[in-house]
């Protein structure tokens, strides 16, 4: 994904749901509409700190899919923030703009499911959110087994009971409520999918519950977040130009150098058609190969690179162009 | 651009050619003097004004005569037009995609005017007008897929996203090149692969299949692919084999310039927003040699793409039989110079 794919919006209302939880809601800076999207979509945010620290972090769209005239994200302030969730929490009030990638859907609905078994822990919540919103439209047979702490750290129950009524199952750990995963699993007809998201504990669990009860795997969904693309900054030098040339964080190898008036062929942008293959001529640290045209053996041997999607772990690389 | 729509067959007395201006912007595929299938995707951004890479979707001279085409291919056979249940919210991206981006393109043949849900939408060079509401297929007088189908150049198809694959789940499929919607509809991407030769060796389909699995809102991707037909004729189908297929038997050093086509497909593929699915366009471009060669780059490099073509290739694409004489009437255009690198007219 290419920086310029990123749209800037105005954050318009921020709101404290639970301990520890906001939600915020943003609209495109030019008035205009945002992209339609399908539930269980995630958009990209970049933060900037007034110092140039950045985060580009994925967070879930929990709004209508019918809606685009806002988008809206809930964030959780993570025990371990790398500073993403704390500058959103901290710094991130109405009138503050951020940029964010246009939708995308790794944890689509599986549209000829007969079912859909929701399975979702705390913050696991969200992608869920814009999930129902389709299946209620689509009058599809679903239910919600929502796994939280407390009822101050559950966000949304509520709302959620209130909206899709006996269709939503809470549980509260404080109250000792277990999620009877086992039970669920025994009990669907022929043709259900199951969803989960919420920590990594409680996903391996339920996938490995699945598998364990005999479901297919087709048939076992769990949330996936498109990796912001590694963002360490580094220098590379082209042996034949003779010349360095810097390489940011929100950028690849091939638009820093295009931006410097250098043009080596590319063709998808994408790391799929093989135009931009380039010769590793030295490098420092291991090359982080994003791409789907170099075989694994040429990916371990370390002298190729895609330069339209690959980077360097290092800081530096030199390149025979 | 001023459109003129002209009125012509691709069947029986064949009355299709294209004007000057439509040879000028004919979507060559050949950027070199050799053909080998690689991953030629790139993306589907505005191309040069007057080029068919100009906007989103092309609409040309041949509209009018295409759309009434399609029409009799489908009056004679329903099946080139299905839909799998589960691709109703696809056909609705698609009935957007297209209505919008015909209308921004061609405001002074389409225009769609949007209340909320409520769509007016006006095609002047077909005489349609339709009031509906976005979403329910009881206020269209076909499905959604059809409906703007059948008012738009070019084959379409509709790609699932499940199980790290892609479906083809529903189409309208017209003016192919010798496949059958019919046959494929429910296949994914590797299935429907299966029969192009040398390609899957070179891993030309994993490649493009992690690709598209990828692909995201916003940012389409398009590809040129190419084969060659024996008149003007749109529906090459597999279920229309006996009508055409012995076109091939029929080319003579006399007729060759007028019989042989050069088939150009412009292919383009979009991640649609509410489904999910990915759109796939099949835009199908055809010139006759005389009309080919009247740009001198191509007569040059025509003749010699089909001398380096592999056997393999030359038997899958089905020009085997009248190849040699295809070479030898446009060896006449060759003179041995060299070729300007690109697909463009010097």
């Amino acid at each position: 994904m290419t920086s310029s794919s990123t749209r800037r919006v105005r954050v318009v209302e921020v709101e404290p749901v639970a301990d520890r939880i906001k939600r915020f809601r943003f609209v495109d800076v030019s008035g205009e509409k945002l992209p339609t999207f399908s539930g269980g979509s995630h958009v990209v945010v970049t933060m900037r700190a007034p110092d140039g620290h950045l985060w580009r972090n994925p967070y879930s769209l929990m709004g209508s899919p019918a809606d685009a005239s806002s988008y809206q994200i809930s964030v959780c302030r993570a025990d371990d923030s790398r500073g993403g969730s704390d500058y959103m929490h901290d710094n991130v009030r109405v009138g503050s703009e951020l940029d964010v990638t246009n939708p995308i859907n790794l944890f689509s609905i599986a549209r000829k499911a007969r079912k859909h078994l929701l399975i979702a822990g705390g913050i696991g919540i969200t992608p869920f959110m814009s999930m129902m919103h389709e299946l209620a439209a689509a009058n599809a047979n679903f239910e919600l087994h929502y796994k939280v702490r407390s009822q101050t750290r559950g966000a949304f129950c509520n709302d959620l009971v209130r909206q899709y009524g006996s269709r939503v199952h809470t549980y509260r750990s404080d109250a000792g409520h277990a999620l009877p995963l086992g039970t669920l699993l025994r009990d669907q007809p022929v043709g259900t999918h199951l969803y989960v998201c919420g920590p990594q504990a409680m996903i391996d669990w339920a996938l490995e519950s699945g598998r364990a009860a005999g479901w297919p795997h087709e048939n076992l969904h769990s949330e996936h977040f498109s990796a912001p693309r590694p963002g360490s900054p580094f220098t590379v030098k082209l042996a034949r130009s003779e010349c360095e040339i810097q390489v940011g964080p929100q950028q690849s190898i091939l638009e820093a150098l295009e931006q410097n008036g250098i043009d080596p062929p590319s063709l998808c942008r994408g790391g799929a058609c093989g135009q931009c293959e380039t010769r590793v001529l030295a490098r420092t640290g291991a090359l982080q190969h994003n791409d789907h045209y170099l075989t694994e053996e040429e990916k371990l041997g370390g002298e190729k690179i895609m330069i339209c999607v690959s980077r360097t772990a290092g800081n530096c690389l030199t390149l025979d162009l | 651009m001023n459109l003129v729509f002209k009125n012509e067959t691709f069947r029986d007395d064949f009355t299709f050619s294209n004007s000057p201006a439509a040879i000028r912007r004919f979507p060559f595929p050949f950027h070199e003097d050799k053909y080998m299938y690689s991953v030629n995707i790139e993306p589907h951004v505005p191309g040069p004004k007057g080029s068919p890479f100009e906007f989103p979707i092309d609409i040309d001279e041949h509209y009018v005569s295409e759309m009434a085409d399609r029409a009799k291919v489908l009056e004679q056979d329903p099946k080139r037009c299905q839909a799998l249940p589960h691709m109703m919210t696809a056909q609705w991206d698609m009935l957007e995609l297209l209505m919008t981006s015909m209308a921004a393109s061609y405001p002074e043949h389409f225009t769609l005017n949007r209340d909320g849900d409520r769509w007016h939408w006006i095609n002047r060079p077909l005489k349609i007008e339709q009031k509906f509401v976005f979403g329910d297929a009881s206020t269209l007088p076909v499905g959604p897929m059809e409906f703007i189908g059948r008012q738009c150049q070019g084959d379409f198809s509709l790609q699932d996203q499940r199980d790290n694959q892609l479906w083809m789940d529903a189409g309208i499929i017209t003016t192919q090149a010798d496949w059958s919607l019919d046959f494929d509809v429910g296949m994914n991407f590797t299935e429907w692969h299966g029969p192009v030769p040398l390609a899957h060796q070179a891993r030309v389909f994993e490649r493009a299949l992690k690709f598209l699995l990828n692909l995201q809102n916003g940012h389409p991707v398009r590809r040129l692919n190419w084969t060659m037909t024996i008149n003007p004729r749109l529906d090459t189908s597999p279920e229309n084999f006996h009508k055409w297929g012995s076109d091939r038997m029929t080319v003579t050093p006399e007729n060759v310039g007028d019989k042989v086509h050069l088939r150009v497909e412009l292919q383009g593929l979009w991640r649609l927003p509410r489904s999910n699915a990915v759109l796939f366009s099949i835009r199908c471009y055809l010139i006759k040699l005389r009309e080919l060669v009247t740009v001198p780059k191509w007569g040059r490099r025509l003749p010699r793409v089909l001398q380096s073509l592999p056997p393999e290739l030359i038997d899958y694409k089905g020009i085997t039989r009248y190849r040699d004489t295809t070479l030898e009437w446009l060896s006449k255009y060759d003179d041995g110079a060299p070729t300007s690198p690109g697909t463009l007219p010097d």
